[in-house]
């Protein structure tokens, strides 16, 4: 038959078309499908609702793939609510607090499961949680406390490395704030409300937010993040010697960890306080005002080692200004004094080195370390003064060569006066 | 005419030689700082580039020394197969003086525990670069080190 | 004969000093009352040979490079017996020789100096003008000190936005498209070596026209009897006067003001604020600054450096401009345009100064 070719290659064109249509709406990833019901229905309604939509575009478990149904359960390919809502389609619907970490631990604390999305994310959050203040007063009943998304969000959970997380280091004390620092919600509890202000003020959150310096510490990194509890008041310097190693190592070995281990003082924050820590001055050495030492030492042997502890950090600090104060008046003279100004900074790093040993509670230690810094400080000065007393030679110089400078050129115009026969050189009359 | 014989002569004399022994010192004045000037001074040059840091034999094997590198401080060290390193010794964290600390054979920083491998690479701990490293020349026992 | 005259006869014999001592002999210059202006162009001269003198010093320690020459300089100025003196006399002097020079020109200017048949006296004196510039700019950079890195920065990027040639003529002071060794280098070599060569020749001949064609005397005092006055050893003693004390000025500046180094040239470092050129640029310097970004088609900036081109040329081309015989209301013209640059100038000098 004449036109069965055409006919023939005509429908075989249009299969394949009609396969590739099919095949491309049903191959493409679940995030470029047509969206489930309960997207195409909470998109449409008012703020409280629709947010889930919104904020979950941002999500990282959009990111890997997962859907409204993956967490809520229920069937998004049923447009009627009910059937899409079905609790035998396996709906869930929003848990409750006490249901939360369950609900997210069906994932989460499954190890196999998340081998396939993360395999070096842990597993024992849910653990970790039910030793914390919150996982512990949660199982007792007080649906106040925080859960997995009090502090990770509900839909808009991002990587704790993504700066908009809520769990990322410089925005975690914001975080632990929003309950913390509220008094209302505080109220029931008896521990204090003014956390997050006293570590805003403190040295470590200047390190964070102003110098941003990612490696300084905020509330997880003593708290931890799941198993939040604070630290026992005798293993505090434990966690603070994560980073101030020296400092806990010092403390340890020296006469103070008995005592304070039997009066059950908190080792670190008895000195420096737990949030509002800040940047430590030499008054809280020695036996002034400001001074830690003798809020339990008055007329002791322990009063007498502070005094001269802080004796010997107040006389180094100072000799180092007075140093410092000359050489940038010598510099400001016109003089070259970069040497002595870098070695000065030896001096600086003995002071730091001797404001470590102060928690060896030895003041033999302490001067051990200031004595050199002392040396390097009078030198420094003796600088100083070289340059001034060279400045004064200088200008010695120049005033006797100027004097000379000047009597020669008033000569030479003497000179003059005399070949030009004027006064008081008067030709003949 | 007379006055003038006998004042001229004397007056002009007298300027002549206040100008003639001024005119020397004034170039005595000039010449006396050029000539010290030419003359070299005691430390003949400006080391800041290449600094020697010592003897090899003054360094025992596995231990670190801290050295003056132009106007920043450095660390020698001498590892446990003998060979000599040096790196800057100002932490990247917070410009704390290093140390060597031949238990662990690293260079750890003692202000915040941040801690450096032989290569100078930041391995644990905050500070958030490398040390830069310097070339080490052993010339029979005398060790000079230049900025790379 | 005495000792004194075998000695000048067998000088004489052999390289005929006599005819030249005759007529430095006979050399005079007028007496009227601008006379005071005609020191100023000894003063210049004298004040550059402190420059050569203090320079060929500093250059027995001075090191050409990125690594040696700050760490040279502070040498000098810490270690040198006199080498702060050396030092702060040669970049004081070098200020100083500047101003001199300028108000050499300017006299020049308004006394009409330069009018028949002395032009060509007034073109090698621009052009030793520009090569004092180059000298002061190419010099600065030697120190290669923060301030001097960001100022040869900014300098030479100014020389880059003249259209055509401006690319090319960057690369070629820069010694590539970026600041750097290869610049302290190349600048040490027009300081040292190509400026001092092109000066020897165009000083030479400046210096050869004066004496040939002897001092100007102003339009005003032209055709009256004046005064005249030997040039040995009256004008020349008087000329040691204005010497010897500009050599008490520049001992006095060193010791009392002695000149800053500050810290070596990072490149990498951001450029200090309130960055600002040496005086006898910021007149140029604050102009631009003013100048709107764009005027008609063309960049405010470009229009700027070849508006300042165009004086350059302008002032070589004076005395072709202002012919003398003239016409007096075209040299009136010329006083007052001459008075509104060096306002213009002073205004602009003493704003860059105090914004």
């Amino acid at each position: 038959m004449k036109g069965r070719p055409v006919k023939l290659i005509l429908a075989v064109t249009t299969l394949c078309l009609a396969a590739i249509a099919l095949f491309w709406n049903t191959s493409t990833s679940s995030a470029q499908q047509a969206p489930n019901s309960c997207v195409r229905c909470h998109a449409g309604l008012d703020e409280k609702l629709s947010d889930s939509v919104r904020l979950f575009e941002h999500d990282i478990h959009k990111e890997r793939g997962l859907t409204c149904t993956d967490c809520h359960g229920g069937d998004g390919t049923q447009d009627d609510m009910k059937k899409a809502k079905d609790p035998a389609r396996g709906y869930i619907g929003k848990p409750s607090p006490a249901q939360i970490p369950a609900f997210c631990g069906k994932c989460h604390s499954d190890a196999a499961l998340m081998k396939k999305f993360n395999p070096s994310l842990r597993v024992d959050q849910v653990q970790e949680y039910f030793t914390s203040v919150h996982g512990n007063r949660l199982r007792n009943g007080d649906q106040n406390v925080a859960t997995c998304v009090s502090c990770h969000g509900t839909h808009g959970i991002r990587k704790p490395d993504d700066q908009e997380s809520t769990v990322f280091p410089m925005n975690v004390a914001e975080t632990c704030g929003k309950c913390h620092s509220d008094p209302q919600r505080m109220s029931a509890y008896p521990i204090p409300h003014d956390q997050y202000d006293n570590y805003k003020s403190s040295v470590h959150a200047n390190a964070l937010y102003e110098k941003h310096d990612l490696s300084a510490p905020t509330c997880n990194d003593c708290h931890g993040n799941h198993g939040a509890v604070p630290p026992g008041l005798t293993s505090v310097a434990n966690v603070c010697g994560q980073c101030h190693g020296r400092q806990a190592e010092l403390f340890r070995s020296s006469p103070h960890k008995a005592p304070f281990e039997e009066k059950q003082l908190g080792e670190c924050i008895r000195c420096h306080s737990n949030h509002a820590i800040t940047p430590p001055s030499d008054d809280k050495a020695g036996v002034g005002e400001g001074s830690v030492c003798i809020s339990c030492h008055q007329s002791d042997k322990g009063f007498a080692g502070a005094q001269r502890i802080g004796g010997g950090l107040e006389k180094l600090h100072h000799d180092i200004d007075a140093a410092n104060v000359q050489l940038e008046k010598a510099e400001a003279a016109g003089m070259e004094v970069s040497k002595p100004q870098f070695e000065l900074k030896e001096a600086s790093d003995a002071l730091t080195q001797a404001r470590v040993l102060v928690h060896t509670a030895s003041p033999d230690e302490v001067e051990g370390a200031i004595t050199p810094g002392l040396g390097i400080a009078e030198k420094s000065l003796q600088a100083a003064q070289a340059a001034f007393a060279e400045l004064a030679y200088r200008r010695k110089g120049l005033f006797v060569s100027l004097f000379f400078i000047l009597f020669l050129a008033a000569l030479v115009y003497l000179k003059v006066r005399q070949i030009e026969g004027k006064y008081p050189f008067a030709k003949a009359a | 005419m007379e006055p003038n014989e006998t004042r001229g002569p004397t007056r002009r004399g007298f300027l002549n030689y206040l100008l003639g022994t001024s005119a020397v010192a004034t170039l005595g004045a000039i010449f006396y700082p050029i000539f010290r000037f030419m003359v070299p001074p005691a430390v003949v040059e400006a080391q800041q580039n290449s600094v020697s840091a010592g003897k090899v034999n003054d360094l025992a094997i596995n231990s670190g020394k801290i050295f003056k590198f132009g106007s920043k401080p450095g660390i020698l060290i001498r590892t446990q197969s003998g060979e000599v390193k040096a790196f800057s010794a100002s932490c990247t964290h917070l410009d704390c003086i290093v140390q060597y600390d031949p238990g662990s054979k690293e260079i750890i920083c003692a202000c915040h525990g941040g801690k450096y491998d032989l290569t100078g690479k930041n391995v644990s701990g905050p500070p958030p670069r490398p040390l830069d490293e310097f070339t080490v020349n052993v010339k029979g026992d005398d060790i000079t080190v230049t900025k790379a | 004969m005495t000792r004194t005259e075998s000695v000048r006869l067998w000088l004489d014999e052999r390289l005929g000093i006599n005819s030249a001592i005759a007529l430095a002999q006979k050399k005079e210059v007028p007496e009227h009352r601008h006379s005071i202006w005609y020191y100023f162009g000894g003063m210049t001269l004298f004040l550059f040979i402190v420059q050569v003198t203090t320079g060929i010093m500093l250059l027995l320690y001075y090191r050409p490079s990125a690594e040696g020459a700050f760490e040279s300089v502070q040498f000098i100025i810490t270690e040198v017996e006199f080498g702060w003196l050396i030092r702060s006399v040669h970049s004081w002097s070098a200020n100083l020789l500047i101003a001199a020079l300028f108000i050499h020109m300017f006299s020049v200017f308004f006394l009409s100096a330069y009018r028949a048949p002395r032009e060509m006296t007034w073109v090698t004196g621009v052009a030793l003008l520009f090569i004092c510039i180059a000298f002061g700019f190419s010099g600065y950079l030697l120190p290669w000190n923060e301030l001097a890195f960001f100022a040869t920065k900014v300098g030479t990027e100014i020389s880059g936005v003249v259209p055509l040639v401006g690319r090319p003529m960057l690369r070629f002071l820069r010694g590539g498209d970026e600041v750097t060794g290869a610049t302290l280098t190349r600048f040490f070599g027009f300081h040292v070596a190509i400026l001092p060569a092109i000066t020897t020749v165009i000083l030479g001949v400046h210096l050869l026209l004066v004496q040939m064609h002897g001092m100007s005397v102003p339009p005003g005092v032209e055709g009256k009897e004046v005064k005249k006055m030997k040039f040995v050893p009256n004008f020349l003693l008087r000329d040691l006067i204005g010497w010897i004390l500009a050599i008490g000025a520049l001992a006095a500046l060193a010791a009392i003001f002695p000149w800053e180094l500050g810290h070596k040239a990072d490149a990498f470092a951001p450029a200090p604020a309130g960055i600002k050129p040496e005086w006898y640029f910021l007149f140029m310097f604050q102009t631009l600054k003013y100048l709107p970004a764009k005027i008609l088609f063309l960049d405010g900036e470009v229009v700027g450096i070849m508006a300042f081109g165009l004086g350059g040329l302008f002032l070589l081309l004076v005395p072709f401009l202002n012919k003398e015989p003239g016409n007096t209301r075209r040299k009136r013209v010329f006083t007052i345009i001459g008075a509104l640059v060096v306002a213009f100038m002073v205004i602009m000098t003493i704003v860059g100064y105090v914004t």
